[in-house]
């Protein structure tokens, strides 16, 4: 068996493959490919091949129409060489046969524009929550801290206690629809992680700690599968002990940095 | 039919880029009547379509249905008292409306190539907003008129029209081509207009060089039997120019010099600084090496070359783009960052860019008072080019890992903007070694990357009066960093497939400099212009060739390798044109529409122009002036330093770029407990499966050029060594690129000074010699930008004469990296290396206004076997922290290393190694080199101080669990600062906390 097979999409502007791609290899995936995006639209490869659908984060398009807005779009309207079919139709196909997706920064942007998350009305192509310019205005690179909610159906955060990871960006504040789906996604534990304080006792709505005054605190988002994730905060930064801000005063930090855990949970359920 | 989509954010949420307009105009324009600002972004299209495309447009790719709200041909917010509308002028580069575009397209298949999307924001007040109120907020904030409109409307004649009308900015030509012949038989009088208008900025030596060639006599008859006349033509006479200009051929630093003291009347020749220093340092540096030596390509490709490991090279170039950002801060920073991009991207066989750093010059942001004419407000070009530099790296996926930012008035008349860039390299590709550069005739010329426009014809030197309202505008340039990504993306691929033979970046002087350079490696080319691809009709030929358009490289394609090459591009939505082909004529022909309308000797090209001779007198600065007492509690000018713009916290904007992406972060900008002391330099791991580091670090200290330029460049390298160092670089595994930025150096009858600013920076390039030998440090690539005033009327302002020194090396093993912040109670404090009283030009006689005096000397000799041993110590584990003490001295030194631990120091300074030191002040703020505050923890007390064995050093104090600073000064160890250290890093961070 030739193990986990990850496809890792790249390409108009993503560029958090090498880093993804790194971290799918050090989780045990048995085939890590980075695929241009162009390769898929020409028809060279099909996602349907893999079982890991890894969108990185980076800037689609430069976010010129709005965070992942271009690439949301691309994904929905152009057609892939020889077939009338869309990429989406393949990511909808990839989800009903049992696959795992995870999207980081302008990934999770993509899979909340796409309506794949949090998916609660049933339908998987509206679009729901949205992701937008952070309170400050500003993009910044910080290292936050968060909070999982244990009774999440997300695969990708099984485990898990309090986590630190650096956001990086400019438009990631959560905010829902309306009353309804917030409340769904409360009931239904789709919000596994949210910002807290740095003792990682409480979420929290006050900045820096929420650096963008996401609604709710939420960081990261499933759908009601809990295969489809997506996170504002980047797990494939902090792969290895030196990524860590305080590693030379942190002496009993762990040589595996905390990000690489959203990856095994994903090979570990895939195996 | 041109329509109009309006998208906002829905009522009744925060609009966080309106507050920030509001904020803006209270605290820079002091206008107070505005309470609320909402913004409005317009998709104005150029075509026609139905309504249900419209409608489907809007809805999907240009807005949010969460957030946001649309209209289509109605405005989408009616109800304000003035609205500020800022578009592009035609021909300026609009990235929204690009990929707007591509995204209406995708919608609507039907309307590909027959729609263009020309965007806009408008911003509608509320509140109380006069017309002259309105026009500073317009003008002064939101718009550059160089590159945009600014269309004001009111509430009443608003109400009149009931919508916006829709704007596009077309380029409309009125322009046929053509190609014009010059006459240089003329009087000096005449060639010096030729030269003058036309912007070719060549000297009237220069211009009798030209007139001469033309006058050969087997010039004549190849012209003649190529169907050209004798006289050369606008296309010949741009491409000398570009080929000849001071970017390209650095014709100061490769002059023949004239050195004078006017003081003891020395007089000594310089056969050119560039031959004579640089190059000179890097062939002695490597010679002194041997088998040790690092360098791999120096100084002969578009950036430098070193080991990292085994398997890969390092590449590092950095550039300036100073006239731009003057200009237009936001555009000239972006085109300056992803400029340099190009560079390591378009050296040897093209590298993958692995980080960035950006180091700025600027006046005061809170300057007040007039400014002169055409000078934009600090605080606005601050801004503008923090943003460039935040979308050139952010959208590029580079890490800005490293900077700094160096305040003084005389950059009020041109700000500096340093871009660097590194990249990683395979030691061998496909069977080569990845830094050779060959072209081999027959081998096609590809034009890959952006379409060819007006941009950066002749820099910033076109003068408005020439424009007409349907003409782009050449001033300015503005990147485009997604456009780069697709190419680089598309390039990396064709590298790794072979598919290309050579590749170099189209920067200054556009295909005429690339296709040039190029052309010297098979000794001719043959270019055909006729199906360029251009962004607009209407471009001469000349202007084809010299555009400076961004985003373009040019590459050598073997004929059998073309088919695959170009279908990859087509694939990757990468434009590829074949533009000619590489010959061996010892010719650079140049054709359109079937005609020669260029035909240049190579060797005249590179080698015909006539060398400069130019004067250097030295004047030596005055002497030291009367200094006021030393007050006796040093605390309150110790937090008056910490907030002084120089040493004061950056955080506002290290915040705003990614300096992780990648991966391979190891030693961050900001460190510490939590998380914002200032680094000295960083430390990345490029290849995440390994360990080993890459150390990046810089120096830069112009303030001592007021004194002595020798010592404004010894102190910068001794800097960018202390930094490097700090972190654990390995000095034997380092390199330096120097980049000068100089006031005028040629003296004539406007510029007096002339002589002088050339003593300046001959004694600058003695000091880089100097130290970089001793060091054993390799110069591998630099820049020089050599004109940097303003003059207007009676108002001159030269900057002080500039160098920054980057330095690019290797930590064998980055989990033995160090960082600046203290670590534990009870670590042993050290202060190492010598205190004197050099107190000329720092930052302590700077803020009492104290002019004159000592800057620090440099013993290059002595700090070469300090850094070898304090590396060492870091190396073995023995280091705990390491902060380099640089501006401010001791004292700002031990308060950061103090607060970014979150915990005190408690130290007897007399104990620091001190000589001829008599007063507190100075042992506290002296500037003198070669010094660092080290950590240790106690157990490793002797191991410390073995390995540091011969080099000055002493214990003066330790870590204190209470957090305050406790210091004693000279002789009876009087208690002279005892601060808070939550205080002191309070008064560091408020000053640029915005």
């Amino acid at each position: 068996m030739a193990g986990v097979k990850a496809i890792v999409i790249t390409g108009n502007g993503t560029n958090c493959e090498m880093e993804m791609a790194h971290a799918c290899r050090l989780a045990g995936c048995g085939v890590v490919d980075i695929v241009n995006v162009w390769d898929i639209y020409a028809g060279r490869v099909e996602i349907g091949a893999y079982e890991f659908l890894n969108l990185p984060g980076g800037f689609m398009d430069g976010d010129d129409l709005g965070s992942a807005k271009a690439g949301a779009n691309r994904f929905k309207f152009a057609p892939m060489a020889g077939s009338n079919r869309r990429l989406m139709d393949d990511i909808l196909k990839f989800i009903e046969d049992g696959k795992l997706i995870l999207g980081v920064c302008n990934g999770f942007q993509l899979l909340v524009k796409l309506g794949l998350i949090p998916a609660v009305g049933g339908d998987r192509t509206a679009q729901e929550v949205t992701l937008t310019s952070n309170d400050s205005g500003r993009f910044e690179d910080r290292w936050i801290c968060m909070k999982t909610d244990p009774a999440s159906p997300c695969v990708f955060t099984k485990g898990m206690g309090g986590i630190t990871l650096p956001v990086r960006h400019g438009e990631g504040k959560f905010v829902p629809m309306d009353d309804h789906v917030l409340g769904v996604v409360r009931e239904r534990h789709l919000a596994p992680l949210r910002y807290a304080l740095p003792d990682y006792s409480a979420p929290t709505s006050s900045y820096p700690h929420n650096p963008n005054g996401s609604v709710d605190a939420i960081a990261g988002l499933c759908d009601p599968t809990g295969r489809v994730f997506g996170l504002m905060p980047h797990p494939e930064a902090y792969l290895q002990r030196t990524n860590h801000p305080r590693w030379t005063r942190e002496p009993d930090l762990p040589e595996e940095g905390a990000g690489l855990k959203f990856f095994r949970n994903a090979v570990e359920f895939l195996k | 039919m041109a329509h109009r989509i309006e998208v906002a954010l829905k009522a009744g949420l925060r609009d966080p880029a309106g507050e920030k307009v509001k904020r803006r105009a209270a605290e820079d324009f002091g206008i107070a009547g505005i309470s609320s600002v909402r913004v409005v972004d317009a998709y104005n299209i150029d075509g026609e379509l139905e309504s249900d495309e419209l409608d489907l447009v809007a809805r999907e790719p240009f807005s949010d249905r969460v957030v946001q709200a649309y209209a289509v041909d109605r405005p989408v917010i009616g109800d304000f008292d003035c609205a500020i509308e800022v578009g592009f002028l035609p021909g300026v580069t609009d990235n929204v409306g690009r990929t707007a575009t591509e995204a209406l397209e995708v919608c609507v298949p039907r309307a590909a190539g027959k729609c263009q999307v020309y965007t806009s924001r408008v911003h509608l007040f509320r509140g109380t907003l006069s017309p002259g109120e309105a026009e500073r907020i317009g003008e002064g904030m939101l718009a550059n008129l160089l590159i945009q409109s600014c269309r004001i409307t009111d509430r009443a004649s608003f109400a009149g029209r009931g919508r916006f009308e829709p704007q596009i900015p077309k380029v409309r030509s009125r322009v046929e081509p053509r190609v014009e012949t010059i006459d240089l038989e003329v009087p000096d009088e005449g060639l010096n207009a030729i030269s003058r208008d036309r912007v070719l900025v060549l000297s009237l030596r220069e211009m009798c060089a030209i007139q001469a060639h033309y006058r050969d006599a087997r010039v004549r008859e190849a012209r003649l039997s190529a169907g050209l006349g004798v006289s050369p033509t606008d296309v010949e006479l741009e491409v000398l120019a570009q080929t000849w200009s001071e970017h390209c051929k650095h014709k100061i630093f490769n002059a023949r010099v004239r050195y004078r003291d006017a003081e003891s009347g020395a007089e000594e020749t310089v056969d050119g600084l560039f031959a004579t220093y640089v190059k000179r340092t890097t062939a002695e540096v490597r010679r002194a090496a041997g088998a040790r030596d690092i360098c791999v390509s120096v100084f002969s490709d578009n950036a430098g070359v070193i080991r990292f490991d085994e398997t890969h090279n390092l590449v590092f170039k950095v550039e300036t783009h100073n006239s731009p950002s003057a200009l237009d801060p936001y555009g000239g920073a972006l085109t300056g960052i992803v400029g340099v991009n190009r560079d390591p991207f378009g050296t040897g066989l093209g590298s993958k860019l692995i980080f960035n750093t950006d180091v700025f010059c600027f006046a005061s942001p809170f300057r007040a008072g007039a400014l002169p004419p055409r000078i934009l407000h600090p605080r606005r070009i601050f801004e503008g080019v923090r943003e460039g530099v935040e979308h050139g790296g952010n959208k590029s996926g580079i890490p800005t890992v490293n900077g700094s930012v160096v305040f003084d008035e005389s950059y009020l008349g041109k700000p500096l903007v340093f871009c660097g860039t590194a990249g990683i390299i395979p030691r061998e590709l496909n069977g080569r070694p990845s830094e050779s550069k060959e072209v081999v005739p027959g081998d096609l010329i590809v034009m890959t990357g952006g379409r060819i426009g007006k941009d950066g014809i002749h820099g910033a030197t076109f003068s408005s009066e020439e424009l007409h309202e349907g003409s782009p505008v050449t001033a300015v340039q503005i990147g485009d960093p997604i456009t780069q990504k697709r190419m680089t993306d598309f390039l990396l691929a064709a590298r790794d497939a072979g598919l290309y033979r050579a590749i170099t970046d189209n920067g200054a002087g556009g295909l005429s400099s690339s296709v040039g350079e190029m052309a010297r490696l098979s000794g001719g080319c043959e270019i055909d212009l006729t199906d360029a691809p251009l962004k607009y009709a209407g471009l001469h030929p000349w202007e084809i060739l010299i555009s400076e358009a961004q985003e373009r490289m040019t590459l050598a394609v073997a004929p059998e390798k073309t088919g695959a090459f170009s279908e990859l591009a087509a694939r990757m939505k990468v434009e590829a044109t074949v533009m000619g082909r590489f010959t061996q004529s010892g010719r650079f022909v140049v054709r359109y529409r079937g005609k020669t309308v260029a035909l240049l000797d190579m060797d005249f090209l590179h080698e015909g122009l006539p060398r400069m001779e130019l004067e250097a007198v030295w004047r030596p600065p005055r002497p030291a002036p009367d200094e006021p007492a030393c007050p006796a509690d040093l605390g309150p000018a110790l937090r008056d330093i910490l907030g002084r713009l120089n040493v004061c916290s950056k955080h506002y904007i290290v915040r705003q770029y990614d300096h992780e992406v990648q991966g391979g972060s190891v030693v961050k900008p900001l460190t510490g407990a939590g998380d914002d002391g200032p680094s000295d330099a960083a430390v990345i791991r490029p290849v995440l499966g390994s360990h080993r580091g890459v150390v990046v670090a810089h120096g830069i200290v112009p303030r001592y050029s007021a004194i002595d330029t020798y010592s404004m460049v010894s102190c910068g390298i001794d800097e960018a060594m202390r930094n490097y160092v700090s972190v654990g670089g390995d000095p034997g595994h380092a390199a330096g690129l120097d980049n000068f930025c100089w006031c005028d150096p040629v003296k004539s009858a406007k510029n007096p000074e002339g002589d002088f600013n050339l003593a300046r920076l001959v004694r600058a390039n003695k000091a880089l010699f100097d130290c970089c030998t001793a060091l054993g440090v390799p110069l591998i690539s630099g820049k020089d930008s050599m004109k940097n005033d303003y003059i207007h009327g009676d108002t001159k302002i030269s900057i002080l004469p500039t160098v920054l020194f980057s330095v690019i090396g290797v930590i064998p093993d980055a989990r033995k990296a160090v960082t600046m912040d203290v670590k534990a109670p009870g670590d042993l404090v050290y202060v190492v290396g010598m205190t004197r009283s050099e107190m000329g030009a720092s930052e302590y006689w700077c803020a009492r206004g104290v002019p004159g005096g000592t800057p620090p000397a440099v013993d290059p000799s002595s700090a070469r076997r300090v850094f070898a041993a304090l590396h060492g110590a870091v190396l073995q584990g023995l280091v705990a922290s390491c902060h380099d003490s640089s501006d401010g001295g001791l004292g700002v030194a031990l308060a950061e290393a103090a607060f970014a631990g979150g915990l005190g120091i408690a130290a007897d300074l007399w104990k620091a190694p001190h000589s001829g030191v008599e007063r507190d002040d100075h042992l506290l703020f002296s500037e003198s080199a070669t010094r660092f505050v080290v950590t240790v923890k106690s157990g490793k007390k002797r191991a410390f101080e073995a390995a540091m064995d011969g080099v000055i050093l002493g214990l003066v104090g330790e870590v204190t669990a209470s957090p305050r600073l406790q210091l004693r000064g000279a002789k009876g160890g009087r208690p002279i600062v005892d601060e808070d250290v939550f205080d002191l890093k309070k008064a560091w961070q408020k000053t640029l906390d915005f």
